[in-house]
Protein backbone atom coordinates (compact mmCIF):
# COMPACT_ATOMS: atom_id res chain seq x y z
CA UNK A 1 0.00 0.00 0.00
CA UNK A 2 2.98 2.62 0.40
CA UNK A 3 2.98 3.72 -2.32
CA UNK A 4 5.81 6.34 -3.42
CA UNK A 5 4.27 9.43 -1.75
CA UNK A 6 5.70 12.60 -3.60
CA UNK A 7 5.17 16.45 -1.55
CA UNK A 8 2.46 17.72 -3.97
CA UNK A 9 0.18 14.87 -2.79
CA UNK A 10 -1.65 14.80 0.78
CA UNK A 11 0.55 14.39 3.23
CA UNK A 12 -2.30 13.16 5.92
CA UNK A 13 -5.16 11.08 3.81
CA UNK A 14 -8.04 10.68 5.96
CA UNK A 15 -11.02 8.86 4.10
CA UNK A 16 -14.37 8.04 5.80
CA UNK A 17 -13.23 6.95 9.08
CA UNK A 18 -15.42 5.13 11.67
CA UNK A 19 -14.05 4.42 14.80
CA UNK A 20 -16.12 2.75 17.99
CA UNK A 21 -15.94 2.26 21.46
CA UNK A 22 -17.47 -0.93 22.25
CA UNK A 23 -21.28 0.48 21.26
CA UNK A 24 -20.37 4.02 20.99
CA UNK A 25 -19.42 5.12 17.69
CA UNK A 26 -17.37 8.66 18.30
CA UNK A 27 -16.28 8.99 14.43
CA UNK A 28 -18.68 8.56 12.11
CA UNK A 29 -16.99 9.06 8.46
CA UNK A 30 -14.49 12.00 8.76
CA UNK A 31 -12.88 12.47 5.05
CA UNK A 32 -10.10 15.74 4.91
CA UNK A 33 -6.54 15.59 3.40
CA UNK A 34 -3.63 17.76 4.88
CA UNK A 35 -1.03 19.04 2.48
CA UNK A 36 2.71 19.52 3.33
CA UNK A 37 3.68 22.41 5.55
CA UNK A 38 -0.57 23.41 6.11
CA UNK A 39 -1.80 24.39 9.52
CA UNK A 40 -4.91 22.97 10.13
CA UNK A 41 -7.24 23.07 13.15
CA UNK A 42 -9.89 20.98 14.85
CA UNK A 43 -12.38 22.30 16.56
CA UNK A 44 -15.80 21.31 18.36
CA UNK A 45 -17.69 20.26 21.72
CA UNK A 46 -16.59 17.89 24.26
CA UNK A 47 -16.68 14.67 22.99
CA UNK A 48 -17.35 14.99 19.34
CA UNK A 49 -14.21 12.95 18.61
CA UNK A 50 -11.54 15.39 17.87
CA UNK A 51 -8.84 13.88 19.92
CA UNK A 52 -9.78 10.24 19.30
CA UNK A 53 -8.99 11.43 15.51
CA UNK A 54 -5.73 13.03 16.27
CA UNK A 55 -4.96 9.98 18.42
CA UNK A 56 -5.76 7.49 15.43
CA UNK A 57 -3.23 9.29 12.97
CA UNK A 58 -0.14 8.03 15.16
CA UNK A 59 -1.95 4.51 15.78
CA UNK A 60 -2.06 5.00 19.21
CA UNK A 61 -6.16 4.52 18.63
CA UNK A 62 -7.20 1.92 15.74
CA UNK A 63 -10.39 2.54 13.77
CA UNK A 64 -12.52 0.31 12.60
CA UNK A 65 -13.56 1.33 9.09
CA UNK A 66 -12.08 3.48 6.54
CA UNK A 67 -8.36 4.93 5.55
CA UNK A 68 -5.76 7.13 7.26
CA UNK A 69 -2.69 7.50 5.37
CA UNK A 70 0.59 9.41 6.18
CA UNK A 71 2.96 9.89 3.65
CA UNK A 72 1.34 7.23 1.78
CA UNK A 73 1.95 4.58 4.84
CA UNK A 74 -1.39 3.02 5.38
CA UNK A 75 -1.91 3.85 9.27
CA UNK A 76 -4.82 1.62 9.29
CA UNK A 77 -3.34 -1.79 8.37
CA UNK A 78 -2.55 -5.17 10.42
CA UNK A 79 1.19 -5.37 8.90
CA UNK A 80 1.53 -1.67 9.74
CA UNK A 81 5.43 -0.81 11.07
CA UNK A 82 4.74 1.71 14.03
CA UNK A 83 8.23 2.93 14.73
CA UNK A 84 8.41 3.80 10.82
CA UNK A 85 4.68 5.67 11.33
CA UNK A 86 5.65 7.28 15.20
CA UNK A 87 9.40 8.43 13.58
CA UNK A 88 7.32 10.61 10.75
CA UNK A 89 5.06 12.25 13.25
CA UNK A 90 5.50 13.83 16.73
CA UNK A 91 2.26 14.35 19.10
CA UNK A 92 2.41 16.62 21.97
CA UNK A 93 -0.59 16.15 24.91
CA UNK A 94 -2.96 17.80 27.05
CA UNK A 95 -0.96 16.50 29.99
CA UNK A 96 2.67 16.76 28.63
CA UNK A 97 3.32 13.30 29.48
CA UNK A 98 7.07 14.02 30.39
CA UNK A 99 9.56 11.37 31.88
CA UNK A 100 9.20 12.57 35.61
CA UNK A 101 12.79 10.76 36.27
CA UNK A 102 14.71 12.22 33.51
CA UNK A 103 15.88 16.12 33.21
CA UNK A 104 14.52 18.22 30.57
CA UNK A 105 17.33 17.83 28.44
CA UNK A 106 17.66 14.14 28.56
CA UNK A 107 13.94 14.18 28.11
CA UNK A 108 14.46 15.55 24.76
CA UNK A 109 17.41 13.22 24.14
CA UNK A 110 16.45 9.78 24.99
CA UNK A 111 14.45 8.96 21.99
CA UNK A 112 17.05 9.71 19.41
CA UNK A 113 19.65 7.83 20.94
CA UNK A 114 17.40 4.80 21.95
CA UNK A 115 15.45 4.55 19.08
CA UNK A 116 17.07 6.23 16.07
CA UNK A 117 20.54 5.25 17.67
CA UNK A 118 22.24 8.75 17.17
CA UNK A 119 25.30 9.52 18.74
CA UNK A 120 24.91 11.11 22.15
CA UNK A 121 27.04 14.18 21.80
CA UNK A 122 25.80 15.01 18.25
CA UNK A 123 22.24 14.88 19.36
CA UNK A 124 22.75 16.68 23.07
CA UNK A 125 24.35 19.72 21.05
CA UNK A 126 20.51 19.54 18.82
CA UNK A 127 18.34 18.86 22.40
CA UNK A 128 20.14 22.12 23.70
CA UNK A 129 19.48 24.10 20.24
CA UNK A 130 16.04 22.86 20.75
CA UNK A 131 15.75 23.76 24.30
CA UNK A 132 16.63 26.92 23.42
CA UNK A 133 14.14 27.27 20.75
CA UNK A 134 11.75 26.66 22.52
CA UNK A 135 12.85 29.57 25.36
CA UNK A 136 14.27 27.45 27.98
CA UNK A 137 17.85 28.03 27.70
CA UNK A 138 19.37 27.62 31.48
CA UNK A 139 16.66 24.82 32.31
CA UNK A 140 18.01 21.93 31.05
CA UNK A 141 19.24 19.78 33.90
CA UNK A 142 15.78 20.83 35.73
CA UNK A 143 13.33 18.01 36.43
CA UNK A 144 9.87 18.25 34.82
CA UNK A 145 8.67 18.58 38.83
CA UNK A 146 10.44 21.79 38.87
CA UNK A 147 9.05 23.26 35.57
CA UNK A 148 5.73 24.92 35.54
CA UNK A 149 3.28 23.79 33.24
CA UNK A 150 3.78 25.98 30.41
CA UNK A 151 7.80 25.09 30.47
CA UNK A 152 6.44 20.98 30.62
CA UNK A 153 4.41 21.47 27.50
CA UNK A 154 7.41 23.46 25.67
CA UNK A 155 9.79 20.76 26.61
CA UNK A 156 7.75 17.94 25.60
CA UNK A 157 7.23 20.05 22.22
CA UNK A 158 11.08 20.06 21.89
CA UNK A 159 11.03 16.32 22.96
CA UNK A 160 8.77 15.67 19.74
CA UNK A 161 10.88 17.81 17.90
CA UNK A 162 13.72 15.92 18.42
CA UNK A 163 12.74 13.24 16.60
CA UNK A 164 12.74 15.38 13.20
CA UNK A 165 8.76 14.52 12.78
CA UNK A 166 7.44 15.43 9.50
CA UNK A 167 3.91 15.87 11.12
CA UNK A 168 3.44 17.76 14.51
CA UNK A 169 -0.05 16.32 16.22
CA UNK A 170 -0.92 18.79 19.44
CA UNK A 171 -3.68 17.67 21.44
CA UNK A 172 -5.43 20.30 23.43
CA UNK A 173 -2.02 21.03 24.86
CA UNK A 174 -2.81 24.39 26.44
CA UNK A 175 -6.21 22.84 28.37
CA UNK A 176 -4.37 22.14 31.75
CA UNK A 177 -2.67 25.35 31.36
CA UNK A 178 -3.13 28.86 33.53
CA UNK A 179 -3.58 31.68 30.93
CA UNK A 180 -0.83 33.56 31.30
CA UNK A 181 1.52 29.96 30.48
CA UNK A 182 -0.77 29.12 27.28
CA UNK A 183 0.72 32.16 25.44
CA UNK A 184 4.09 31.27 25.73
CA UNK A 185 3.53 28.01 24.47
CA UNK A 186 0.79 29.15 21.59
CA UNK A 187 4.04 31.09 20.61
CA UNK A 188 6.26 28.20 20.27
CA UNK A 189 3.58 26.80 17.96
CA UNK A 190 3.30 29.51 15.57
CA UNK A 191 7.04 29.64 15.43
CA UNK A 192 7.11 26.06 14.04
CA UNK A 193 4.16 26.74 11.98
CA UNK A 194 6.10 30.01 10.41
CA UNK A 195 8.86 27.44 9.56
CA UNK A 196 6.56 25.30 7.71
CA UNK A 197 6.06 22.18 9.78
CA UNK A 198 2.82 20.64 9.30
CA UNK A 199 0.46 20.58 12.35
CA UNK A 200 -2.63 19.28 13.04
CA UNK A 201 -4.65 21.14 16.35
CA UNK A 202 -6.71 20.18 18.42
CA UNK A 203 -7.90 23.23 20.30
CA UNK A 204 -10.33 25.41 22.33
CA UNK A 205 -7.76 28.51 21.61
CA UNK A 206 -10.43 30.49 19.20
CA UNK A 207 -8.17 33.63 18.81
CA UNK A 208 -4.91 31.26 18.38
CA UNK A 209 -7.03 28.85 15.50
CA UNK A 210 -8.09 31.90 13.33
CA UNK A 211 -4.34 33.19 13.69
CA UNK A 212 -2.77 30.17 13.05
CA UNK A 213 -4.78 28.06 11.08
CA UNK A 214 -4.74 27.29 7.16
CA UNK A 215 -7.77 25.90 7.39
CA UNK A 216 -10.32 24.80 10.31
CA UNK A 217 -12.50 21.72 10.72
CA UNK A 218 -15.80 21.85 13.16
CA UNK A 219 -16.58 18.47 13.83
CA UNK A 220 -19.48 17.42 16.27
CA UNK A 221 -21.25 14.13 17.13
CA UNK A 222 -18.29 12.43 14.92
CA UNK A 223 -19.12 14.18 12.18
CA UNK A 224 -17.23 16.95 9.89
CA UNK A 225 -19.90 19.75 10.39
CA UNK A 226 -18.06 22.72 8.64
CA UNK A 227 -14.68 23.69 7.75
CA UNK A 228 -13.05 26.40 5.73
CA UNK A 229 -10.37 28.84 5.75
CA UNK A 230 -10.56 31.24 9.33
CA UNK A 231 -11.63 34.31 7.32
CA UNK A 232 -14.83 32.36 5.89
CA UNK A 233 -15.29 30.16 8.30
CA UNK A 234 -15.91 32.46 11.84
CA UNK A 235 -17.43 35.45 9.26
CA UNK A 236 -20.33 33.18 7.60
CA UNK A 237 -20.66 29.93 9.30
CA UNK A 238 -23.64 28.36 7.98
CA UNK A 239 -24.48 25.02 9.75
CA UNK A 240 -26.66 26.62 12.77
CA UNK A 241 -24.60 24.06 15.22
CA UNK A 242 -21.52 25.42 14.27
CA UNK A 243 -23.39 28.85 15.16
CA UNK A 244 -24.37 27.64 18.22
CA UNK A 245 -20.49 26.72 18.89
CA UNK A 246 -18.94 29.50 18.13
CA UNK A 247 -21.81 32.05 19.51
CA UNK A 248 -20.83 30.61 22.98
CA UNK A 249 -16.96 30.49 22.89
CA UNK A 250 -16.60 33.58 21.41
CA UNK B 1 -36.35 32.89 65.01
CA UNK B 2 -34.04 29.64 66.80
CA UNK B 3 -34.26 26.55 64.61
CA UNK B 4 -36.42 23.75 65.89
CA UNK B 5 -34.81 21.35 64.45
CA UNK B 6 -30.73 20.63 63.93
CA UNK B 7 -29.67 20.20 60.73
CA UNK B 8 -27.25 17.34 60.21
CA UNK B 9 -23.96 19.24 58.03
CA UNK B 10 -24.68 22.68 59.37
CA UNK B 11 -25.16 22.88 63.17
CA UNK B 12 -24.76 19.33 64.11
CA UNK B 13 -22.47 16.37 63.13
CA UNK B 14 -23.47 14.58 59.65
CA UNK B 15 -25.11 10.78 59.88
CA UNK B 16 -25.83 9.11 57.14
CA UNK B 17 -26.27 5.25 56.31
CA UNK B 18 -25.34 5.67 52.87
CA UNK B 19 -22.17 4.67 51.63
CA UNK B 20 -19.32 7.71 51.25
CA UNK B 21 -16.28 8.80 50.28
CA UNK B 22 -13.36 7.93 52.65
CA UNK B 23 -11.26 11.25 53.18
CA UNK B 24 -8.38 10.89 50.33
CA UNK B 25 -5.24 9.36 51.94
CA UNK B 26 -1.86 10.14 49.53
CA UNK B 27 0.31 7.73 51.25
CA UNK B 28 -2.07 5.20 50.05
CA UNK B 29 -2.68 6.68 46.77
CA UNK B 30 0.91 6.85 46.06
CA UNK B 31 0.88 3.16 44.67
CA UNK B 32 2.51 1.23 47.28
CA UNK B 33 0.66 -2.23 46.54
CA UNK B 34 1.13 -3.16 49.75
CA UNK B 35 -0.29 -2.05 53.16
CA UNK B 36 3.04 -2.43 55.05
CA UNK B 37 0.52 -2.91 57.72
CA UNK B 38 3.82 -5.13 59.77
CA UNK B 39 5.88 -2.62 59.43
CA UNK B 40 3.63 0.38 60.23
CA UNK B 41 2.74 -2.03 63.42
CA UNK B 42 6.34 -2.55 64.24
CA UNK B 43 7.45 1.20 63.84
CA UNK B 44 4.76 2.29 65.99
CA UNK B 45 6.34 0.75 69.10
CA UNK B 46 8.36 2.90 70.78
CA UNK B 47 12.15 2.25 70.77
CA UNK B 48 12.30 0.88 74.42
CA UNK B 49 10.10 -1.81 73.50
CA UNK B 50 13.14 -4.55 72.62
CA UNK B 51 14.68 -3.30 76.03
CA UNK B 52 11.02 -3.72 78.11
CA UNK B 53 11.41 -7.19 76.64
CA UNK B 54 14.62 -8.27 77.25
CA UNK B 55 14.04 -7.43 80.90
CA UNK B 56 10.66 -9.37 81.23
CA UNK B 57 12.86 -12.49 79.73
CA UNK B 58 15.56 -11.85 82.01
CA UNK B 59 13.03 -10.86 85.11
CA UNK B 60 10.94 -13.98 84.74
CA UNK B 61 12.53 -16.49 86.66
CA UNK B 62 12.29 -14.22 89.67
CA UNK B 63 8.92 -14.99 89.91
CA UNK B 64 10.46 -18.37 90.08
CA UNK B 65 12.69 -17.22 92.95
CA UNK B 66 9.52 -15.49 94.65
CA UNK B 67 7.67 -18.89 94.47
CA UNK B 68 11.04 -20.23 96.47
CA UNK B 69 11.89 -22.89 94.30
CA UNK B 70 14.65 -21.99 92.46
CA UNK B 71 17.63 -19.13 92.35
CA UNK B 72 16.38 -16.63 89.08
CA UNK B 73 20.06 -17.21 88.83
CA UNK B 74 20.22 -20.74 87.59
CA UNK B 75 17.49 -19.66 84.34
CA UNK B 76 18.95 -16.80 83.69
CA UNK B 77 22.69 -18.10 83.99
CA UNK B 78 21.17 -21.41 81.63
CA UNK B 79 20.15 -18.95 79.31
CA UNK B 80 23.29 -16.69 79.12
CA UNK B 81 25.53 -19.64 78.74
CA UNK B 82 23.07 -20.31 75.41
CA UNK B 83 23.02 -17.05 73.55
CA UNK B 84 25.97 -17.56 71.46
CA UNK B 85 25.08 -20.83 70.26
CA UNK B 86 21.29 -19.44 69.46
CA UNK B 87 22.70 -16.45 67.92
CA UNK B 88 25.89 -17.61 65.87
CA UNK B 89 24.14 -21.37 65.09
CA UNK B 90 20.30 -20.46 64.86
CA UNK B 91 19.72 -17.07 64.41
CA UNK B 92 22.51 -16.53 61.36
CA UNK B 93 20.49 -19.43 59.75
CA UNK B 94 17.24 -17.28 59.87
CA UNK B 95 19.09 -14.27 58.38
CA UNK B 96 20.56 -16.54 55.87
CA UNK B 97 17.22 -18.34 54.58
CA UNK B 98 15.32 -14.83 54.73
CA UNK B 99 18.39 -13.51 52.27
CA UNK B 100 18.29 -16.27 49.73
CA UNK B 101 14.62 -16.72 49.93
CA UNK B 102 14.13 -12.55 49.19
CA UNK B 103 16.97 -13.04 46.42
CA UNK B 104 15.00 -16.00 44.48
CA UNK B 105 11.23 -14.30 45.50
CA UNK B 106 12.44 -10.81 43.95
CA UNK B 107 13.89 -12.55 40.78
CA UNK B 108 11.22 -14.78 40.60
CA UNK B 109 7.83 -12.51 41.45
CA UNK B 110 9.96 -9.67 39.06
CA UNK B 111 9.42 -12.30 36.10
CA UNK B 112 5.88 -13.10 37.65
CA UNK B 113 5.09 -9.50 37.62
CA UNK B 114 5.77 -8.79 34.51
CA UNK B 115 4.27 -11.61 32.93
CA UNK B 116 1.29 -10.18 34.50
CA UNK B 117 1.15 -7.18 31.87
CA UNK B 118 1.90 -8.75 28.82
CA UNK B 119 0.56 -8.01 26.06
CA UNK B 120 -0.08 -11.64 25.44
CA UNK B 121 -3.23 -12.67 27.10
CA UNK B 122 -1.79 -16.71 27.72
CA UNK B 123 1.18 -15.41 29.73
CA UNK B 124 -1.18 -12.79 31.56
CA UNK B 125 -3.62 -15.17 32.35
CA UNK B 126 -1.50 -18.02 33.21
CA UNK B 127 0.98 -15.59 35.57
CA UNK B 128 -2.41 -14.04 37.13
CA UNK B 129 -3.38 -17.81 38.54
CA UNK B 130 0.06 -19.13 39.59
CA UNK B 131 0.64 -15.71 41.63
CA UNK B 132 -3.23 -16.01 43.44
CA UNK B 133 -2.88 -19.68 43.73
CA UNK B 134 0.81 -18.93 45.90
CA UNK B 135 -0.56 -16.02 47.03
CA UNK B 136 -3.57 -17.47 48.78
CA UNK B 137 -1.80 -20.44 50.49
CA UNK B 138 -0.59 -21.27 53.79
CA UNK B 139 2.99 -20.91 53.97
CA UNK B 140 3.35 -23.89 56.10
CA UNK B 141 1.82 -26.24 53.87
CA UNK B 142 3.79 -24.74 50.55
CA UNK B 143 6.84 -25.42 53.02
CA UNK B 144 5.67 -29.32 53.73
CA UNK B 145 4.98 -29.54 50.55
CA UNK B 146 8.09 -28.76 49.27
CA UNK B 147 10.17 -30.05 52.00
CA UNK B 148 8.59 -33.67 51.35
CA UNK B 149 8.22 -33.33 47.39
CA UNK B 150 11.67 -32.13 46.91
CA UNK B 151 14.69 -35.34 46.96
CA UNK B 152 17.28 -34.82 49.79
CA UNK B 153 19.95 -35.50 47.01
CA UNK B 154 19.89 -35.42 43.58
CA UNK B 155 22.19 -37.83 41.49
CA UNK B 156 23.88 -36.18 38.02
CA UNK B 157 25.73 -39.75 37.00
CA UNK B 158 28.46 -40.19 39.50
CA UNK B 159 27.67 -37.02 41.33
CA UNK B 160 26.05 -36.60 44.25
CA UNK B 161 24.38 -33.30 45.52
CA UNK B 162 22.84 -33.52 48.80
CA UNK B 163 20.56 -30.57 49.48
CA UNK B 164 20.24 -29.73 53.40
CA UNK B 165 16.77 -29.25 54.79
CA UNK B 166 17.33 -25.44 54.78
CA UNK B 167 17.48 -25.10 50.92
CA UNK B 168 14.72 -27.04 50.85
CA UNK B 169 12.77 -24.32 53.13
CA UNK B 170 14.12 -21.34 51.15
CA UNK B 171 12.50 -22.76 47.58
CA UNK B 172 9.46 -23.30 49.96
CA UNK B 173 9.54 -19.75 51.32
CA UNK B 174 10.39 -18.52 47.92
CA UNK B 175 6.64 -19.55 46.62
CA UNK B 176 4.51 -16.98 48.88
CA UNK B 177 6.96 -14.23 48.62
CA UNK B 178 7.37 -14.71 44.70
CA UNK B 179 3.85 -14.11 44.38
CA UNK B 180 3.52 -11.19 46.85
CA UNK B 181 6.36 -9.53 45.36
CA UNK B 182 4.60 -10.27 41.76
CA UNK B 183 1.42 -7.90 42.74
CA UNK B 184 4.11 -5.36 44.27
CA UNK B 185 5.71 -5.25 41.30
CA UNK B 186 2.63 -5.47 38.73
CA UNK B 187 0.68 -2.71 41.30
CA UNK B 188 3.43 -0.20 40.81
CA UNK B 189 3.73 -0.49 37.27
CA UNK B 190 0.42 -0.10 36.78
CA UNK B 191 0.45 3.00 38.99
CA UNK B 192 2.25 4.39 36.61
CA UNK B 193 0.18 7.16 34.66
CA UNK B 194 -1.17 5.85 31.17
CA UNK B 195 0.39 8.87 29.59
CA UNK B 196 3.66 7.84 29.66
CA UNK B 197 3.15 5.15 27.92
CA UNK B 198 1.55 6.73 25.72
CA UNK B 199 3.90 9.87 25.08
CA UNK B 200 6.77 6.98 25.07
CA UNK B 201 5.02 4.82 22.23
CA UNK B 202 4.42 8.22 20.08
CA UNK B 203 8.07 8.53 20.24
CA UNK B 204 8.60 5.31 18.91
CA UNK B 205 9.89 3.29 21.79
CA UNK B 206 9.73 -0.32 21.68
CA UNK B 207 7.40 -1.92 24.62
CA UNK B 208 10.71 -3.36 26.07
CA UNK B 209 12.14 0.05 25.92
CA UNK B 210 9.46 1.93 27.66
CA UNK B 211 9.08 -0.82 29.97
CA UNK B 212 12.89 -0.60 31.47
CA UNK B 213 13.88 3.00 30.42
CA UNK B 214 10.72 4.65 31.30
CA UNK B 215 8.19 2.58 33.29
CA UNK B 216 10.92 0.61 35.60
CA UNK B 217 12.86 3.59 36.62
CA UNK B 218 9.89 5.33 37.93
CA UNK B 219 8.28 2.40 40.22
CA UNK B 220 11.24 1.29 41.08
CA UNK B 221 11.53 3.22 44.31
CA UNK B 222 7.72 2.57 45.04
CA UNK B 223 8.34 -0.75 45.06
CA UNK B 224 11.01 -0.38 47.96
CA UNK B 225 8.91 0.03 50.81
CA UNK B 226 6.51 -3.16 50.10
CA UNK B 227 9.69 -4.67 49.22
CA UNK B 228 11.11 -4.53 53.04
CA UNK B 229 7.63 -5.19 54.23
CA UNK B 230 7.72 -8.46 52.87
CA UNK B 231 11.33 -9.05 53.73
CA UNK B 232 10.47 -8.45 57.86
CA UNK B 233 7.33 -10.75 57.04
CA UNK B 234 9.47 -12.93 56.11
CA UNK B 235 11.92 -12.83 58.31
CA UNK B 236 9.56 -13.21 61.16
CA UNK B 237 8.32 -16.42 59.11
CA UNK B 238 11.28 -18.19 59.30
CA UNK B 239 10.88 -20.06 62.69
CA UNK B 240 7.62 -22.50 60.49
CA UNK B 241 11.16 -23.79 59.08
CA UNK B 242 11.69 -25.18 62.78
CA UNK B 243 8.40 -27.37 62.26
CA UNK B 244 10.22 -29.29 59.39
CA UNK B 245 13.57 -29.63 61.61
CA UNK B 246 15.38 -27.02 60.59
CA UNK B 247 17.97 -25.92 62.86
CA UNK B 248 17.32 -22.14 63.38
CA UNK B 249 16.62 -20.21 66.61
CA UNK B 250 13.56 -21.79 67.65
CA UNK B 251 14.25 -25.69 66.73
CA UNK B 252 17.98 -24.71 68.99
CA UNK B 253 15.97 -23.28 71.25
CA UNK B 254 14.01 -26.23 71.81
CA UNK B 255 17.04 -28.08 72.06
CA UNK B 256 18.50 -25.90 74.73
CA UNK B 257 15.84 -26.63 76.95
CA UNK B 258 16.12 -30.32 76.35
CA UNK B 259 19.69 -30.28 77.38
CA UNK B 260 18.47 -28.10 80.19
CA UNK B 261 16.63 -30.70 81.28
CA UNK B 262 13.17 -29.52 80.13
CA UNK B 263 12.75 -27.56 83.34
CA UNK B 264 9.19 -25.15 82.36
CA UNK B 265 10.74 -22.17 84.11
CA UNK B 266 12.65 -21.89 80.96
CA UNK B 267 10.18 -21.50 78.47
CA UNK B 268 9.87 -18.26 79.25
CA UNK B 269 13.27 -16.97 79.27
CA UNK B 270 14.48 -18.66 76.29
CA UNK B 271 11.34 -18.31 73.62
CA UNK B 272 10.91 -14.30 75.18
CA UNK B 273 14.79 -14.33 73.66
CA UNK B 274 13.88 -15.26 70.62
CA UNK B 275 10.94 -12.66 70.36
CA UNK B 276 13.96 -10.51 71.09
CA UNK B 277 16.20 -10.98 68.76
CA UNK B 278 13.68 -11.21 65.91
CA UNK B 279 12.46 -7.54 67.34
CA UNK B 280 15.46 -6.37 67.53
CA UNK B 281 16.22 -6.92 63.84
CA UNK B 282 12.61 -6.33 62.06
CA UNK B 283 12.45 -2.90 64.25
CA UNK B 284 14.74 -1.33 62.32
CA UNK B 285 13.58 -2.32 59.31
CA UNK B 286 10.22 -1.53 59.77
CA UNK B 287 11.34 2.57 60.92
CA UNK B 288 13.39 2.24 57.56
CA UNK B 289 10.52 1.32 55.58
CA UNK B 290 7.93 3.82 57.00
CA UNK B 291 11.20 6.56 56.65
CA UNK B 292 11.50 5.49 52.85
CA UNK B 293 7.83 5.55 52.33
CA UNK B 294 7.56 9.27 53.30
CA UNK B 295 10.51 10.58 51.56
CA UNK B 296 9.58 8.07 48.30
CA UNK B 297 5.93 10.03 48.55
CA UNK B 298 7.01 13.55 49.09
CA UNK B 299 9.67 12.97 46.00
CA UNK B 300 7.17 11.98 43.40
Amino acid sequence: MATAWTSDQPIVSIKDVHKSFGELEVLKGISFDVMKSEVICIIGPSGSGKSTLIRCINALNDIQKGSITVEGIEVHDPALDKLALRKKVGMVFQQYNLFPHKTALENVMMAPVLVLKQPKDEVEQRARALIKKVRLEGKEASYPGELSGGQQQRVAIARSLAMNPDIMLFDEVTAALDPETVKEVLVTIKDLAAEGMTCMLVTHEMGFAREIADHIYFTDRGVIVEHGPPKTFFKQAKDPRTREFLSQIL
Amino acid sequence: MARARRIPGIDAATTTDLAVLKPFRPERAAGSADDLTLSRFLASLPWWAPAALAVLVVLWPVAGFAQGRFGFARETDALLRWIPYLLFSGFLLNILISILTMAIGTALGLVLGLAQISPRPVVRRTAWVITQTFRNSPWLVLLFIVMLAFPFEINIGSLTINIPDWIKAVFGLSLPIMANLAEVVRGAIQSVPSGQWEAADSLAFSRHQILWRIILPQCFKRMIPPWMNWYAILTMATPLCSLLGVEEIVTLSRQAMVAENSRPELLVPFYGFCLVVFFVYCYPIARWTLALERRFNVKL
